[in-house]
């Protein structure tokens, strides 16, 4: 018992030097990343709110003031357009390659969808230019705008339907066979509402990116100072991540207003949905 | 078996859509790729060329008087950023992420990893406004002079002028805040999952704790860590916003200090496409697909690697969803 009590006192003071300047720096890594979140955060938001008003809520861009409704409306449309034209090929890829995990394509698949988040935004949007704007001829448009934000947000949830799918234990898939289901029954009336809730926190994820994404819809979208007019092709769409980078380098009061504005309604939005995501997800680990 | 068919078939438009992206851009850059030859990548001129004259014909393509495609400032631009994003960013993640996964008590680590990885979420072009709003100034006017004036006396690399705080140290430093939590999230997850009896082991040899940690646990992450590293390297080669509000979007010229303004191929495909739109013969337009392609080529090539450094070395791991 002494000889383990006395043991701490045996190493040597440079050692002791050593470790504990190496937790020190570490303690200090972290605390630059919080300082520096926290600073992003609060310049967002104390800008933001000074910015953001019931005006700017509720009238369209003059300009270089006015208001940020159409980019608002522009933003949800884009990016729930997006979501509709990726949810039903990304949860498919995502049931196939979790479903049937062990065969080629599924790893292919998988693979693909891991490289294919790594493609950077500003490639998939010139490819959204190339392709829909100049070769189909849809010029800046909510189509060529949605299916290069689907492109982006198509990995997320191919890569989060298959995690979900994963979790669900293979007893339900046993049980259900067991039963006589065929394949389409075991996956769509046992797998995937038993990973539902997982599914659709992916779903929200995917959204979150495609809110704040701006690089891909640059040259697919456009901007535009007016309400969408319910065109899907020809005529340009404003949103939200346009207003902030244009915005901020004007030289108006009123223009930079609207950048803070934006930033705050983009960032807000994204940061509820991730919170929100990881309740979900944070609940569902402990309850297993 | 139909069903298994049909599913297979509608999981095929992800693969599909990233064959598109690169036969698309290749297809549309090939009178590009022609006429530029492999000097792309070696000169360090772009120039539109003689927009108002007749076009005449070089190489076999309709081209601008004078036109000249080269993107070697942008590799370089491209390559520098990156590079000083990954030594800022490599031991500020490694530190977080030991900090977190031995100091931090368990109850709390989910969520201050959480606040952290926050960092993951937070879009390009807000990281490009704060940048350009508190940053820029922050770094120009107070930094970069006590930098130049100290460190720049030694290595003329920081020495005057400092700039205006657009520039290479900049980029590099917005770029590091968006990796990191890359880094630090996969780090954190693959100490966390080292087996406790490594740590008991080095313990009972007499180590103390810290070495226990940095000379048994990290070493056994290493391939972890290389493999994020990769991945953080894919997302700051393509990184666009925020390197176009921060970087000065240098036009023909290599960077010499380290506040010089720079672009990079992301940044000048947004940044040229404007003024690119203006060439009647489209060559230009072409030519930023070039840029386009060389980059979709890079990062998927990047990825890939990662990818199949991860899968390989820890595929009984949690698989790393960024």
């Amino acid at each position: 018992m002494n000889a383990i009590a006395a043991a701490p006192r045996q190493i040597r003071l440079s050692r002791r030097i050593v470790s504990i300047t190496g937790w020190a720096l570490s303690g200090l890594c972290l605390a630059v990343l919080s300082v520096l979140m926290v600073w992003i955060l609060s310049v967002v938001f104390v800008r933001g709110v000074g910015a953001l008003n019931f005006k700017v809520l509720t009238t369209i861009t003059q300009g270089s003031g006015g208001g940020l409704l159409n980019a608002i409306e522009g933003t949800l449309v884009l990016s729930g357009g997006a979501l509709l034209l990726a949810v039903p090929f990304g949860v498919a890829a995502g049931i196939y390659s979790a479903e049937y995990r062990f065969t080629s394509w599924a790893i292919t698949i998988r693979f693909l969808a891991d490289v294919l988040v790594g493609v950077p935004s500003i490639v998939i949007g010139y490819f959204g230019y190339v392709a829909l704007v100049q070769w189909l001829g849809w010029n800046f448009s909510l189509a060529a705008g949605a299916i290069s934000l689907a492109i982006i947000s198509l990995p997320y949830i191919c890569r989060t339907t298959e995690l979900a799918l994963r979790q669900v234990s293979n007893d339900l898939r046993d049980a259900a066979y067991s039963l006589g289901a065929n394949e389409r029954r075991v996956i769509f009336g046992v797998c995937v509402p038993a990973a539902l809730p997982a599914i659709l926190t992916g779903v929200l994820l995917a959204l979150a990116v495609s809110v704040g994404e701006t690089a891909p819809l640059l040259y697919t979208a456009g901007w535009s100072n007016f309400m969408w007019n319910g065109h899907l092709t020809h005529s340009p769409i404003a949103y939200l991540t346009y207003a902030i980078w244009t915005f901020i380098n004007e030289p108006f009061a009123s223009a930079n207003a609207l950048a803070y504005a934006a930033a705050l309604l983009v960032t807000g939005f994204v940061l509820i949905i991730n919170i929100l995501a990881r309740f979900v997800l944070e609940r569902r680990r402990i309850r297993r | 078996m139909k069903f298994r068919a049909w599913l297979a078939i509608i999981a095929g438009i992800l693969p599909l859509a990233l064959i598109a992206i690169v036969a698309f851009l290749a297809i549309y850059s090939w009178p590009a790729m022609h006429f530029n030859g492999f000097g792309f990548v070696t000169r360090d001129t772009w120039r539109l060329g003689n927009l108002y004259a007749n076009p005449v014909m070089m190489h076999g393509t309709e081209a601008p008087r004078g036109a000249t495609y080269g993107i070697l400032f942008l590799i370089v631009g491209t390559l520098l950023s990156t590079a000083i994003a990954l030594l800022i960013a490599l031991p500020l993640g490694v530190g977080a992420a030991i900090f977190l996964a031995e100091v931090v008590p368990d109850a709390l680590r989910t969520w201050i990893s959480f606040f952290v990885e926050l960092l993951m979420a937070i879009p390009s072009v807000v990281f490009g406004l704060w940048g350009y709003v508190v940053v820029i100034p922050f770094l120009g006017q107070h930094l970069y002079p006590v930098l130049a004036h100290t460190v720049g006396r030694v290595i003329p690399l920081f020495g005057e002028p400092s700039g205006s705080g657009y520039g290479l140290l900049t980029a590099g430093v917005v770029l590091s805040l968006m990796i990191v939590p890359i880094i630090a999230a996969t780090l954190r997850d693959a100490l966390v999952s080292q087996p406790s009896s490594l740590r008991e082991a080095a313990l009972g040899l007499g180590a103390t704790r810290f070495e226990a940690l940095w000379k048994v646990m990290l070493p056994g992450t290493r391939k972890t860590l290389i493999g994020a590293t990769f991945l953080a390297l894919g997302r700051a080669l393509g990184e666009t916003m925020a390197v176009l509000m921060v970087s000065g979007n240098a036009l023909n010229i290599l960077p010499h200090r380290i506040y010089d303004p720079i672009s990079t191929m992301a940044a000048f495909i947004v940044s040229q496409l404007d003024s690119a739109l203006q060439d009647p013969t489209g060559l230009a337009v072409r030519s930023l697909a070039e840029i386009a392609f060389v980059l979709a080529i890079i990062s998927i090539i990047v990825n890939a690697l990662a990818r199949l450094l991860l899968l390989v070395w820890n595929s009984n791991q949690r698989s790393v969803m960024v």
